[in-house]
Order: C-alpha cells, then structure tokens, then sequence
C-alpha cells in the first residue's frame, strides 16, 4: 500500500515538470520529436532507478547525522551531511559514464538508442532533484526509494511524451509569430501543470477539505487547460485536411 | 565604461536582452521557475547563482589548460558542487527561514544548466577575466528574468513586496482592497510561473523581430 502509494503519487501530484520544475532544460530542448523524447525518457527512468537508491544508501549509512555508528561507537557522533551535494553529484556523474561503458559493450543496439542521452543526462536537474528530494523527504527503506526513482522518472516520462506529442501537433497551427518555439511550450507547459494538479486531490480521496478547496479552484481551469490543447489538435487536425 | 573595453563590455550587456540565458539560450529554467512566487526568494537565489556562475568561471579559465578533456564534466561538477555547498551554509547560518523556503533548489544550482553551459561555451576557451565578466553578464541576464516574474507573482498573488503590503491589507480592506479588489491566489501556484515567462518571451521578442523561431 505505502508502495503504491508513494509510486502514483510521484508520477502523478508531484510530477518532476509540472510540480518542482525539474529537468526543464532538456525537456524543452528535445521536446521536438516523439521519437527522441521517448529515448531521451527511457534513459531517465533508466538512471533514476540506479542513482536514487545508490544515493540512499549512501545517505543513510555515510552522510546522515550518526550514520557512520555501524563502524563504531566512536565515529557516532559525525554528521557529514554537508557533503551531500558533492557526494551525490559524483556518484550520479561516475555512475552515467560507467552505465554509458557497461551498455556499450553488452547491448549496443540499446547503446544506439540511448547512447547519445546518456551524457546530457548527468546534468539533467531531474536527477539531482530526485536524490535530494529522497533526502529531504526522508524516505525510509532502500525498496521505497528504488520506488520513488521509478515513478518520478516515470512521470518524467510522461511529460516529456505529451509535451512532445502536442509540438509535433502544433507544428500545422498558425501560432503568433513571437510565441512560436518557445513562447507556445511554455504556456502549454503551463496549461497541462494545471491540470495535473487536478490529481491533488487523488490520493485524500476528497476527505482533506484543503485539497479539496484547492481542487474546486483548478477543476474549471483544468477543463480549459484540456479545451485548449483539444483545441490546438482539432486545428491541426482541420489544417491537415485542408492540405490534403 | 573606463575599466572595460567596448568588446568585454559585450560581455555583460549581451546577456541582459538579446542573448538572454533563460528566454533566448533555455539555460537553467529547471531551478528558476519554482522558487520566483516571492520577490525576496528570486532576489536571494539571483545573489547565489551571481556567486556560483562568477567564481566558477574563473575556476574552471584558470585550469582550463590542465583538465584533461575526457573527465572535463566530472572537474565542472565537482567545482560547482563546492561552490554550492558554501552558499547553501552561509544561507543556513545567517537567512535559515530563507534557506528552508530554497530547500533542495540551493542544491540544485549544481545541475543548473546556465552554470554547465557557460563553462562549457566559454570558460574553457577564454582568459579568467573574460570569463569573469562573463560570468556576471549571464547571471544578471538570469537575475533579470527572476526579479521581474519574482515581482509579478509576489505582487499578484499576495498583494506584497519582499514581504510589505503596497496594495493595502486584504482582511482590514484598506488601500485598493477597498475597491473589491482581491488578491489572485493563482499566481501563487506553480503554473503560473512558466506562463509568465511564456508572456516575457512573448513581450520581447515582438519588440526585437531578428529573435522570432520557425515553428
């Protein structure tokens, strides 16, 4: 339950675009073709699910407050969590050249489809972000924390799809000229945060009057947020026709 | 300008307007956008990316002859890490209510791509000063884009500046609160933020024609 729950949770209410903003700089910049948006999120999910659990362990028994007490009584009383910023990059920096190695050699017809990913990525806020939201969350055992780098690369996934998908679209629409490329992508972004948060309310099940508060705000711009991308599609699609 | 040459001036306007890092090169949206829904938050993080992106572009100009290629993104990360890290403890010992409402987005100034990029593009094959100057210039250019969506959002949704009521109090209904007006909570989501710099794009380049994409 405390799996499943974490799991739609993280792809869903805290989505890593549409919620914290993490990872906009190569979602923006290889949004332009289904085809690359779906490696370069293959490649993501891939790596969250090797660096946040890697990094939780080393959180837990090196950086924590008293994490090193399993090497004796003596070292308990060190805190080294200010190293966590360093320690973390290193390790996500190491681990995507070493996982760029292993592919290449075992799978190069993987290697084909994500190689050229692979050093964006270790750049990619996406990836830190996910470490130390695992941090500062505080998630408890090393299974919810391979969870939790699954469902947020999942998410990940997700957006840079739609977002892709939609562009692809958008292409046969008259958009105003100093909107067009990036101008439109952001208050498409934009649009579907807002409906994402819609999902707020999913988990409460309706009983937190909070969210349910929040929810009653967003549903109508929710509705217009869907309206304008149907929008845009059905005039891509009207356009479509017209040339043929 | 006395100090600087007409060329290393470039350097530092450039960036302001028509090479903007956020609105023109889409470098380090990733940590910009969330924090912007108060004034006082963008102000702070603009101070630290000025911080990170000056000192680290003279680091890497000085040792950009010793870096041995391969491992380059490896050196970067690990320079911009400690940077990192004396921000987020000077943060920690003297704004701590600040640094809290920053949370991980202090860490995430590492993997802000502004600061990857310019050393990428420009420290690595310029001199410390140029790469000094520039440095400054793409930071103010981001601090620019913070302080004006900061400034928006702030004054917007919660009717305040760096904390001070200027439309009046909302529950008493003073000032312009006495009209009807209310305070559009919106702004305050994070929505808000990406449209808002969807606007900025869409101001500045009507005005500057030479910047529209083909679609």
């Amino acid at each position: 339950m405390e799996h499943l729950e974490l799991f739609f949770k993280s792809i869903f209410i805290d989505n890593m675009v549409f919620a914290t903003f993490l990872g906009m700089c190569s979602y923006l910049a290889v949004s332009k073709k289904v085809s690359t948006a779906v490696g370069l999120g293959a490649a993501v999910i891939f790596v969250m699910a090797i660096t946040v659990p890697l990094n939780w362990l080393l959180d837990t028994y090196i950086l924590k407050d008293g994490a090193l007490a399993w090497l004796g009584p003596e070292y308990a009383q060190y805190d080294l969590s200010f190293l966590s910023f360093i320690m973390f990059i290193a390790t996500i920096a190491t681990m995507v050249q070493l996982v760029e190695i292993i592919v290449e050699k075992f799978s190069p017809a993987l290697y084909n489809s994500l190689g050229i990913f692979l050093p964006l990525i270790a750049v990619n806020c996406a990836i830190l972000g996910g470490s130390l939201f695992m941090q500062s969350r505080e998630i408890q055992s090393l299974g919810l924390a391979f969870n939790y780098g699954v469902s947020s690369g999942i998410g990940w996934f997700l957006a840079i799809i739609a977002i892709a998908a939609i562009r692809e679209k958008i292409r046969y629409s008259n958009v105003p000229a100093p909107l067009r490329g990036l101008g439109i992508t952001f208050i498409i972004t934009g649009l579907m945060a807002i409906g994402f948060m819609s999902f707020g309310g999913m988990l409460t099940g309706g009983e937190d009057e909070e969210t349910t508060e929040q929810t009653a705000i967003v549903a109508p711009a929710e509705n217009d947020a869907v309206e304008a991308t149907e929008d845009a599609i059905n005039l891509a699609e009207n356009e479509k026709e017209i040339k043929e | 300008m006395g100090l600087l040459s007409k060329k290393d001036a470039k350097l530092i306007t450039d960036p302001l307007a028509d090479n903007n890092p956020i609105t023109i090169q889409v470098l380090g949206i990733c940590s910009a956008l969330a924090i912007t829904a108060e004034l006082k938050a963008s102000i702070v993080m603009s101070i630290a990316v000025l911080f990170v992106l000056g000192v680290g572009n003279v680091v890497i100009s000085l040792m950009r002859n010793i870096i041995p290629s391969k491992i380059r993104i490896i050196v970067q990360l690990i320079v911009v890490a400690t940077l990192v890290i004396i921000v987020d403890l000077i943060l920690k010992a003297f704004a701590y209510e600040l640094s809290k409402t920053l949370s991980v987005f202090v860490g995430l100034i590492i993997t802000n791509c502004i600061i990857m990029g310019r050393f990428e593009a420009f420290a690595l094959a310029n001199g410390p000063w140029r790469s000094f100057l520039d440095g400054i210039g793409n930071s103010l250019g981001y601090a620019v884009i913070l302080i004006i969506v900061g400034f928006f959002r702030e004054l917007l949704g919660s009717g305040s500046l760096l904390g001070i009521k200027v439309l009046g109090d909302p529950i008493e209904k003073t000032g312009v609160y006495a009209f009807g007006y209310e305070n559009n909570g919106f702004m305050l989501l994070a929505p808000m933020a990406l449209i808002t710099v969807g606007i900025i794009i869409w101001v500045q380049r009507s005005r500057n024609e030479a910047l529209i994409e083909d679609n």
